[in-house]
């Protein structure tokens, strides 16, 4: 294969890349008066990105000698991730203007792009080698993000938290490489299912499998690897905060499911005990730990703690209608999520500054119904109480684990909602029944914000069941290219 | 009415009306909400009026776009039917009673009321097992938010509470259907109810819609959470609860459980008669004691609630006959009785029964139509209530005489509890001038009471009009679990005359002829 073709398999990539280097030097000559343009730039270049992903780029095949795919799961993945990284691009500057001295500076959305093309690769490796790459660029553009607002020490505190335990993480899973190539001799994921199918295989191959899923485990934020979440999403500025919830997310998640079918599919039985334990894990502790949490971002924390868990579910049934299940998942949490910290960016005080605590949203229905009526509909539709969109999501995966044959797991995790639902449900009462707080003034949430909240709330109310039959289809046919 | 699609229209017609009435003022979406509850009651008469009594198991039926995991498919049968006329009768007086006392938020309440209706009716029309799911478990959402915002003190607990408990068993109801559809291949439910499931399976799936039925229904011990949140609700939040939601899970039983899962159904046949006589027996002492009206009824509503599943399992025509009766009856008179507390609580602004006394004298309107519906939730012959505790009771007795004489008790003690507070309430002295400055009813309760007052008559002294509908369909439904019948716990003789005959000329000698048998 020649490299035309290769590098049109890759133009996604390219395109974030060499248009992400070439905002920073605008970037780095324009100063700080240049970040609405290299914004709605970087706006436009995952626009393009996402154009490509029409030609070979989306279902060429294997390309770099089963270094990289571009087949429909990728795709589907890419626009997800392009899509919530743009939201996360748009939705900043408001929120930085507000905040006390620290503008908005360029390099955000350039390290946005930078993060965007690591997930993209993330996605779409075939090679453990690949993998690699493309997690460490997602995850040092993020440790930056993370500690974006300089002057506020939480906001370090995120940052550094966030590096070194992403940093053992990603220790473990090289470690788990290391052992699966040492075992298999070879890095490639088809190479190394055909490892895993032979009748005997050496107990290090396990070791490796271990390995591989407890540092994907910390991506994925699932419980037991999932202590950083909490405390990063607190202190990291919100708008990095939606974008972790969301973008990095399905690429971690998509990656999961892609080393568990691709590279280890024959080892099914073994790795779905890691996935049965993670995805239950995640939820109850998830649902267990929030309730008693009195600021809204680590409640979102909790809450995509609990999300990862159901995602795995799907993963869990192991079958192409499980990691439809997923991918249907990740797609309607992506909306559901960048919505509430939409609604959360316009939480502010008397002077205009952000206010995170739980409380804060006393009575915002009768001082702004109509965004309380959108953050009610995202917290129904995240405790996946029908007719939103949300129960589809939790649908797809649960009925997937039926057909698996999965009871136990399935109806205990259906269960577990129910403690979920709780939590979700105190955000309401706050809003609906409690008295107006005086913290929470009226205001405007201006075109942008107000469109993106309207967008995503009528997504997710029942008017998006008419979505289903394009995304089943969509999805359906993502998770059959991994089989 | 070929072609006229009119159980999408009796759903559009309030949905609509919600959307509106969250963009107009207060006075605006009360006519809005009032109008659009008559339409949908109109439309209900419509439905009646053509639907053909003995003709096809479904009718009205439409066949919709099918979205991913559910098609929007409707049809009534005769049980639907009833139920929905139940909806869209209570409906309007629901608006109605909230008139005057609903001064907060109230496009918001008029909107969680519409949307409540459009739940309720989707429910029973429903044709499709998932599309059933959501209308069932989005009723939720509008009864917490009513519950939560216009409730009494203690609501956010009431609130909570109701959406826990309810959502934890539908959701094991879940996990089932996803079985069911998957191994039947579809979700339509007249095709399911003419599936079989393995006996071994059924019971599981029958425990799983067991855990949301029984909850809805309630069914003691899982009936806690009813007190409460009746007690909590507004007015006319508790009609509705008590009206219609209360029957989603009778419902449920017979659209569901019975058809779907015969074989199951007959051999837990003990577990329902077992919790349902605790029920009837347990409920109604608690309600003795209460010195809250509301929750004084809504005990009450538990222990009609257990006839009505006594009647459902008894596997014959009067039982099941019965329990839809009781549905109807208890729809009407407890939704009545609360209209009866919530017009003093609107005076006095208290539902403790002591505060009250005498109210015979200075309201006689009022003491007589709470009298004439305590008296229907007795089961005075003349009254529905008497129709159906003697169909449903009688259908028990067929099967399990023990059942019967246990839950018969609930004549008895619901007349005790009923009766004492009617003494307390109405008779005897003025207890302070508070009460005696409470006027009679106003033309418009009178107007809220008067037609349900009607319909409890009409269905006591001529059940016909309201049994015409199901008849041809509990035959169905019996076709089709007769094979899973329990045999009756009484093993009546048919008598023996020829042996009483033989029993003198013989005795002598058989007795000599048969040593072996013991005496």
């Amino acid at each position: 294969m020649d490299y035309a073709a290769n590098l049109a398999m890759t133009l996604p990539e390219l395109v974030l890349g060499v248009g992400a280097v070439a905002l920073m030097l605008v970037a780095a000559w324009g100063g700080s008066g240049s970040t609405r343009a290299v914004s709605w730039a970087a706006v436009a270049i995952l626009l393009g990105a996402g154009i490509a992903l029409t030609g070979p780029a989306g279902s060429g095949g294997v390309a770099f000698d089963g270094l990289y795919r571009a087949d429909a799961f990728s795709t589907f993945a890419k626009v997800l991730i392009y899509g919530a990284t743009a939201v996360a691009i748009l939705m900043a500057p408001a929120f930085f203007q507000r905040t006390s001295g620290d503008d908005l500076r360029p390099e955000y959305p350039v390290l946005l792009l930078l993060s965007a093309t690591g997930m993209g690769i993330m996605v779409s490796a075939s090679d453990m080698l690949t993998l690699y790459v493309g997690l460490e660029l997602q995850s040092l553009s993020a440790y930056v993000l993370a500690s974006f607002m300089r002057r506020d020490t939480r906001s370090a505190e995120a940052g550094l938290k966030y590096f070194v335990l992403g940093a053992l993480a990603s220790g473990i899973l090289l470690y788990g490489i290391s052992l699966v190539y040492g075992f298999s001799g070879t890095t490639q994921f088809d190479a190394i299912a055909g490892a895993y199918a032979t009748a005997n295989r050496s107990m290090g191959l396990l070791f490796g499998l271990v390995f591989v899923f407890a540092g994907l485990a910390f991506k994925m934020s699932a419980v037991p690897f999932h202590m950083w979440t909490p405390d990063v999403y607190e202190g990291a500025p919100t708008p990095v905060t939606a974008f972790f919830a969301s973008a990095p997310k399905v690429a971690a998640v998509a990656l999961g499911v892609r080393v568990a079918i691709e590279a280890m599919g024959p080892a099914l039985v073994e790795w779905r005990q890691i996935v049965i334990f993670a995805a239950l894990a995640s939820i109850l502790l998830g649902a267990v730990a929030a309730i008693g949490q009195t600021n809204i971002k680590r409640l979102l924390a909790y809450s995509s703690i609990n999300n990862v868990g159901f995602a795995l579910i799907g993963l869990a049934a192991g079958t192409p209608e499980g990691v439809a299940g997923v991918m249907t998942y990740l797609a309607i949490y992506v909306v559901m999520t960048l919505g509430s910290f939409l609604v959360v960016l316009q939480m502010r005080d008397v002077a205009g500054q952000p206010v995170e605590a739980i409380d804060s949203l006393a009575g915002m229905s009768r001082t702004r119904p109509a965004l309380a009526a959108a953050m009610a509909i995202f917290m129904f539709s995240l405790a996946g109480i029908p007719p939103l969109f949300g129960f589809y999501a939790k649908f797809a995966v649960f009925s997937a684990a039926v057909d698996a044959g999965l009871f136990p797991l399935a109806a205990v995790g259906i269960a577990a909602s129910t403690i979920g639902a709780y939590y979700y449900l105190r955000v309401v009462k706050t809003m609906y029944f409690d008295e107006p707080a005086t913290a929470f003034v009226k205001g405007d949430e201006g075109p942008l914000a107000g469109g993106l909240i309207a967008l995503s709330a009528v997504v997710i109310s029942p008017l998006g069941y008419l979505l289903i039959p394009a995304l089943a289809a969509w999805s359906i046919a993502a998770a059959r290219s991994l089989f | 009415m070929d072609g006229f699609p009119i159980l999408s229209v009796m759903l559009a017609v309030p949905a609509i009306a919600a959307i509106a009435c969250l963009f107009l003022s207060a006075e605006g979406a009360r006519w809005t909400a009032l109008i659009a509850t008559f339409i949908d009651l109109a439309l209900g008469i419509l439905l009646w009026l053509n639907f053909d009594i003995g003709g096809a198991q479904w009718q009205f039926v439409e066949q919709g776009i099918r979205l991913g995991f559910f098609s929007w498919n409707l049809g009534i049968d005769g049980f639907a039917l009833m139920l929905i006329m139940l909806s869209v009768f209570l409906m309007p007086i629901c608006i109605g009673a909230s008139w005057r006392s609903v001064t907060t938020r109230v496009p918001e309440y008029m909107a969680a009321f519409l949307l409540t209706e459009v739940l309720m009716i989707g429910t029973f029309a429903a044709q499709d097992l998932f599309l059933f799911y959501l209308f069932f478990e989005a009723g939720l959402i509008p009864m917490y938010l009513i519950i939560g915002i216009w409730g009494g003190a203690n609501r956010i607990y009431a609130s909570y509470k109701f959406f826990l408990y309810t959502l934890l068993g539908s959701l094991l109801m879940l996990v089932a259907m996803l079985y069911m559809a998957g191994t039947a291949g579809t979700s339509s439910i007249p095709a399911l109810q003419a599936y079989d499931f393995p006996a071994g399976v059924q019971t599981w799936l029958w425990l799983a819609f067991f855990a949301s039925f029984a909850v809805k229904m309630p069914m003691w011990p899982v009936h806690t959470w009813l007190p409460d949140a009746h007690v909590q609700a507004p007015t006319a939040g508790s009609v509705i609860l008590a009206g219609v939601l209360l029957k989603l899970g009778g419902y449920g039983f017979l659209r569901f459980s019975l058809p779907m899962f015969p074989e199951a159904s007959g051999e837990l046949t003990w577990l329902i008669f077992g919790l349902s006589a605790v029920a009837v027996i347990y409920t109604s002492l608690v309600a003795l004691v209460q010195a809250d009206m509301k929750k004084l009824i809504a005990y009450s509503s538990v222990a009609h609630m257990a006839i009505v599943t006594i009647g459902l399992f008894a596997f014959n025509r009067q039982g099941i006959e019965g329990a839809m009766i009781m549905m109807l009856s208890h729809g009407l008179v407890s939704g009545a009785l609360f209209l009866c507390v919530g017009v003093i609580y609107d005076r006095l602004h208290t539902r403790e029964i002591a505060r009250y006394g005498g109210l015979s004298i200075n309201m006689p309107r009022y003491a007589i139509l709470f009298l004439f519906f305590t008296m229907a939730s007795i089961g005075l012959p003349g009254t529905s209530g008497f129709v159906a505790e003697f169909l449903a009771l009688m259908g028990t007795y067929q099967v399990s005489t023990w059942t019967a004489l246990l839950c018969t008790t609930s004549i008895i003690l619901g007349a005790a509890y009923m009766l004492y507070l009617y003494r307390r309430v109405a008779y005897g002295e003025i207890p302070s001038d508070e009460v005696r400055a409470m006027p009679d009813l106003s033309s418009r309760e009178l107007w809220l009471m008067a037609p349900i007052a009607a319909v409890v008559l009409w269905m006591g002294v001529y059940p016909e009009s309201f049994l015409a509908p199901m008849r041809k369909d509990v035959a169905v439904l019996l076709q089709r679990i007769d094979r899973a019948a329990p045999a009756s716990d009484s093993r009546p003789t048919a008598g023996n005359p020829a042996a009483a005959a033989a029993h003198g000329a013989e005795h002598a000698p058989k007795h000599e002829a048969t040593p072996g048998e013991a005496h």
